[in-house]
């Protein structure tokens, strides 16, 4: 790998990191505007514009608020809980592809951080990791409310994770591979992976909903039983930080939803106009974002239109039907590649 | 036990069918509401660039009436501080002087005339009560302000503005 490799891929790991910090930034600006919309009311507009200014005037006020570490607080616990959690929710895009190739010049750029060949053990991997920030954080806080939010979430992360896995497994029948690459090359055209596994695609959304702590499975800082559940104690950049950290994985857990099962970078007819390579490229990045954005926009449409499980309710749909559910798919898909074969 | 109206309604509790059971055909009809909200017209009134119309019977802040000549019609009878069931209103009466006819209708006036703002309850009787239709409660809402002793209003605030102005 030359220098020039090297900057490149540099110039691109920025330009990712930017790009996930802005849309977690907007995002917390559309779910206000969304949940208005959804109200009958307008939403922040006084910030700039429409109110685009308001997710700058939020990120000032976190910094500029006073933050307070409890006295009986494990003080460096305390401070990696945050860390922890938006550290795993930005590497999760590494593996993501993002495009095809692009040609600059000589040099050929792969809109992809890396290609590496177990992509989705990897981002399997790291979202399993995003529940340490919030148990840490939970626990950290020496407060009963904190602890009981932390509790939940490892218990539901961990529950979820299993019928992730199993619907995932589903889907690798079907692919034959694990590189995310490879998963979106297979896709082009019509051959998007959710006409093969629909059940395991609806499997798959309920469980980065409760991956991600989203409503209706957002028991973790479920404010009418716990205050603010694991980020009760937290105040200033820190409290933001796990704010943020949800928004990242919502926009990290949409764009494999896209690439898993949309086809990612993969439109009908993308090659069928003659366009050059580079500008398929770039369309297919357009589609790419136009898919993720679809999602996020359906995450906060569930927020704002379902009620909250209970908690038993919970641990009943994830171990009493999600995940037989998904032995049966993969045991369904097993089956029919045999048949067809 | 007969019932004593007929409001009563039968509750059916069968145990849910499978479609209910699977939860997804009611959360895709919750969808479906909640799109339906998303490009209905918002109902905010952004306060302070538009303001909601008053109804017809609104009661604002109090105004002191001028006659047709612009002169004040109040006497200072003080048959409206005694209605005020807050007491809100105080009030000093004062002899009309020569030259003064065209200020004041009648030959007493209000030298000083107080409402407090904080206890008036907005409730019309100074205005049912006046003889002179002098006082009236159509004005607009009283402005927020940061001491107590600004939401006395005196005659400065109340008095209609004089005529050829």
């Amino acid at each position: 790998m030359g220098l020039a490799d090297i900057i490149i891929k540099f110039i691109l790991i920025v330009i990712i990191f930017a790009i996930s910090l802005v849309i977690a930034m907007y995002s917390t600006y559309a779910e206000r505007k969304v949940a208005a919309f959804f109200q009958d009311r307008i939403g922040p507009n006084r910030a700039g514009p429409w109110g685009i200014l308001q997710p700058l005037a939020d990120g000032g006020k976190m910094f500029l608020k006073e933050e307070i570490i409890p006295t009986n607080a494990s003080m460096f616990l305390f401070i990696v809980g945050p860390s922890l959690a938006i550290l795993t929710a930005c590497i999760g895009s590494a593996v993501i592809p993002w495009g095809q190739k692009l040609t600059i010049g000589s040099h050929v750029v792969d809109l992809q951080v890396t290609d590496i060949n177990v992509g989705i053990l990897y981002i399997f991997g790291v979202v399993s990791l995003g529940v340490y920030g919030v148990m840490i954080g939970g626990w950290a806080s020496n407060n009963k409310y904190s602890l009981l939010g932390a509790i939940r979430a490892a218990s539901q992360n961990i529950s979820y994770e299993i019928s992730m896995g199993l619907s995932i497994i589903a889907l690798l029948l079907v692919t034959g591979t694990l590189s995310l690459r490879q998963i979106a090359e297979q896709q082009t055209g019509w051959h998007w992976n959710v006409v093969y596994q629909p059940l395991g695609f609806l499997i798959f959304i309920i469980c980065a909903f409760a991956e991600t702590n989203r409503t209706p499975f957002d028991l973790p800082e479920c404010e009418t039983e716990l205050v603010g559940g694991y980020h009760t104690e937290y105040s200033s950049m820190k409290l933001g930080f796990y704010l943020f950290a949800e928004y990242i994985n919502m926009f990290i857990s949409s764009a494999v939803m896209a690439t898993l099962y949309f086809g990612g970078y993969n439109m009908p007819f993308m090659h069928h106009f003659g366009f050059s390579e580079n500008l398929v490229t770039i369309l297919g990045v357009v589609f790419l974002f136009i898919k993720i954005f679809a999602f996020i926009f359906f995450f906060m449409w569930v927020r704002w239109t379902i009620p909250r499980f209970r908690y038993d309710q919970l641990m009943d749909l994830g171990w009493k039907i999600l995940i037989p559910l998904s032995i049966a798919n993969i045991v369904i898909t097993g089956i029919v590649i045999t048949l067809l074969k | 036990m007969e019932p004593l109206s007929n409001k009563r309604k039968l509750i059916e509790s069968k145990p849910l069918n499978f479609l209910e059971r699977a939860y997804l055909p009611a959360i895709l009809s919750g969808l479906a509401i909640t799109m339906k909200h998303f490009f209905r017209k918002p109902v905010t009134i952004s306060y302070p660039e538009e303001k909601r119309e008053f109804s017809e019977n609104f009661r604002g802040m109090h105004s002191l009436k001028r006659d047709e000549d612009g002169k004040e019609r109040c006497t200072a009878c003080g048959l409206c501080a005694l209605s005020c069931p807050a007491e809100a209103i105080t009030m000093i009466a004062a002899e009309r002087q020569h030259g003064e006819e065209h200020l004041y209708r009648e030959e007493k006036y209000a030298a000083v005339y107080e409402i407090n703002m904080l206890r008036c309850i907005f409730c019309g009787l100074c205005e049912e009560a006046c003889p002179k239709e002098a006082i009236y409660l159509d004005g607009d809402i009283v402005p927020a302000d940061y001491l107590r002793k600004d939401f006395i209003y005196g005659k400065d605030k109340l008095v209609e503005a004089p005529l050829n102005q």
